[in-house]
């Protein structure tokens, strides 16, 4: 039985949502994030995004798939899970899920067909038996290769891309919003949460990306192109100020206000959350980085190139932790507290094994990095060297050149 | 209909003996037996909302709370457990003691009030005490309805809300929204669960449990569609309260003398 100090409803001290649930923004935070950095370059011609775009696309698959899983475990009836689609009741947060969720996975999967058709074509060509009848389907009968067919993809790859872009905002938004709609909640209930939950899947998904092009280049024996690293350490710092700046002033809002709820939150937060809101969200996942990334952005000109890179990898590490961290506090720290106001109870331990355990949450954080090798075995994420899609997209004059950094 | 799917039946034989265990009193016993002899007919049998002898169009049913008149017995917690097969450790109903000073105030509510209540001592003057007895409010702008992603919690149109435990899907979103802690998700069905203001009894004309049980009638259950009903009479003409009115979730469980500590 929890320990409850103050008092609680008496139905109010079980924690409904699990670890499930902080894994379900946690995922999708990334699906969005790395979604916005190809978007960079495919949409915004940021060509010093170019080596990450394609990776940071394959990226956002990867843990799409993987998305609506923690949901589904969540489920106390996961069998009636499919109802959410078939009987969605419109006026419930909830409902909308099924439709963002599958229209964004539509559009995502188009985009990348046109990202790599030259792939999926020359794979084709060159390969026999079933494994060409694979690309041949993959490739939907159209090995038009032709300057104006390439042309043509870069149009629908920037249309895509425009499309997408919303798209997985909103996918990620309204997971924010889920939470800041429950006006029962008061650590949950601001308008501010979507804008919170979007900025923090931008710091998550750069911050990935910044380790992940990292490993995946030395997994490759390529060299890593350290503007670009330098360019999402330059982007990752903008985020993480933005995020952090927003998730404080919420709380001193509430607390310049001395709102009904700010005694029992500032206890939550000083009590129940000291770990992992004050030294993790705050100090390790957020003022570290934020020196770090400031470091590296500020004295750019006066650091070494490996110095440079070692900083931001170990900022991209420990934003990570943050936005865990932020998921976790919003999520469990809402559910241990009650809503009478008046009472915490003691902090919620997630089991290890069962299906809503530690286990199943790391294998979950897993799978779209298997997800992502299954995919460079079968498309390649990068582009062949001097292959065919080694031209990009059509960048209109003036776009920057590629090794800028971020204005 | 109700989430009664999950053994009202054998609710009922525990019911009497629960409440022949009560805090005794004739008062108790003979309401006790009169609902014990109202309930012999199985609940599947009962009248469908809508058709037959029940007709929901007809009620509107309202729950009426007078704070003053609560002494803390506990006979209502142990009712509905017994009635409607309340798991241990979750709560359909409970009663709150307050202990309140001009300094300092304390809540408690000790297994839901279920064994009645231990002596307390508090670490400051203590100026009055009262017991506030507490079940679903049944909202009439419900956000428990609002965020049910597959409408499984509903509100009928004689203005209960209720969950129906077939289609729920476990999400616990409705436990989250309902701002007063009244749902849970049950440990064995995996669904929500709640107060249904004993919709299997409302609708064959009984009163729920912990109405019938409450020996000081500090529970009143009424209906606001019926001509001279109390409860009615209460409402439209006394001064009335509701829990957490800044939400704007429309109570239809009123109170009377509700103090300021009460949220
Ligand atoms: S008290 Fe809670 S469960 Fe009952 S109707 Fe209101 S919001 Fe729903
Ligand atoms: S737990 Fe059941 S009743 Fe509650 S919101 Fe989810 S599906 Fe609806």
């Amino acid at each position: 039985m929890p320990e409850i100090t103050g008092f609680a409803f008496p139905n109010d001290i079980h924690v409904t949502w699990s670890l499930m649930i902080v894994m379900y923004p946690y995922i999708t935070g990334f699906v969005a994030g790395s979604f916005i950095v190809t978007s960079l370059y495919h949409l915004f011609d940021r060509q010093e995004f170019k080596p990450v775009a394609r990776l940071a696309m394959a990226t956002s698959f990867a843990f799409l798939l993987v998305a609506s899983l923690p949901l589904q475990l969540h489920l106390g009836q996961p069998q009636r899970g499919p109802f959410v689609i078939v009987t969605p009741n419109f006026t419930s947060a909830m409902a909308g899920f099924g439709i963002l969720y599958s229209f964004y996975m539509l559009v995502l999967v188009l985009e990348l067909w046109f990202v790599w058709r030259q792939e999926i074509i020359e794979r084709a060509r060159r390969s026999r038996g079933t494994k060409r009848a694979f690309y041949a389907a993959l490739a939907l009968g159209t090995y038009d290769t032709s300057p104006e067919a390439i042309e043509i993809d870069h149009k629908a790859i920037k249309i895509l891309a425009g499309i997408c872009l919303p798209a997985a905002c909103m996918l990620h938004g309204y997971v924010g919003f889920i939470f800041g709609a429950i006006k029962a909640n008061p650590w949950w209930s601001t308008p501010l949460m979507p804008v919170i939950f979007l900025l923090s899947a931008a710091v998550s998904g750069i911050a990935l990306l910044i380790l992940l092009y990292q490993v995946h280049a030395k997994l490759e024996r390529r060299p890593v192109v350290a503007s670009c690293v330098q360019a999402l350490a330059s982007w990752l710092w903008f985020f993480l100020i933005l995020t952090i700046t927003l998730e404080e002033l919420e709380l001193i809002v509430m607390a310049y206000e001395k709102s009904e709820s700010w005694l029992i939150i500032s206890e939550l937060l000083t009590t129940r959350l000291s770990f992992s809101y004050v030294t993790m969200q705050m100090i390790v996942g957020g003022l570290i980085p934020l020196i770090l990334l400031a470091v590296v952005v500020l004295m750019n000109r006066y650091l070494h190139e490996k110095v440079r890179n070692t900083l931001a990898t170990v900022a991209a590490f420990l934003t990570l932790i943050q936005v865990f961290s932020m998921r976790w506090n919003i999520v469990i720290g809402g559910q241990l507290l009650s809503k009478s106001l008046r009472g915490l109870r003691s902090p919620y331990e997630p089991e290890i094994f069962g299906r809503e355990g530690v286990l199943v949450a790391i294998a979950l954080f897993v799978a779209p990095f298997v997800i992502l090798w299954v995919f460079d075995r079968v498309l390649g994420i990068e582009e062949p060297e001097g292959g065919p899609a080694a031209n990009p997209p059509a960048a209109p004059p003036g776009a920057a050149p590629a090794g800028s950094h971020v204005p | 209909m109700s989430d009664c799917h999950d053994g009202c039946d054998g609710g009922r034989r525990e019911f009497l003996a629960g409440t022949l265990k009560l805090a005794g009193g004739a008062v108790v016993t003979v309401i006790g037996g009169s609902a014990l002899a109202s309930s012999s007919s199985s609940p599947t049998s009962a009248p469908r909302p809508g058709g037959g002898a029940y007709d929901w169009n007809e009620h509107l049913w309202a729950y009426l709370i007078d704070t003053t008149k609560c002494i803390g017995c506990g006979s209502c917690a142990r009712a509905c457990k017994a009635e409607n097969d309340v798991p241990d450790g979750f709560y359909r109903t409970w009663i709150e003691r307050y202990v309140v000073g001009s300094e300092d105030s304390h809540v408690d509510s000790p297994n839901g009030g279920m064994d009645g209540f231990p002596p307390v001592q508090v670490g400051f003057v203590a100026n009055k005490s009262f017991f506030v007895p507490k079940i679903c409010n049944h909202c009439r702008a419900t956000p428990c309805t609002q965020v049910c992603p597959v409408g499984a919690s509903y509100r009928t149109k004689d203005g209960a809300v209720l969950v129906d435990a077939e289609s729920c899907i476990g999400c616990g979103y409705c436990v989250q929204a309902c701002p007063y802690g009244s749902r849970f998700i049950h440990p064995a069905t995996h669904t929500a669960s709640k107060c249904t203001w004993c919709y299997h009894r409302i609708t064959k004309g009984l009163k729920p449990a912990c109405v019938t049980v409450c020996p000081t009638q500090a529970r009143q259950f009424g209906d606001l569609k019926k001509e001279g009903d109390p409860v009615r009479a209460v409402v439209e003409h006394d001064r009335v309260q509701i829990l957490q009115g800044h939400l704007l979730t429309e109570p239809q469980c009123y109170y009377t003398h509700l103090d300021k500590e009460v949220r």
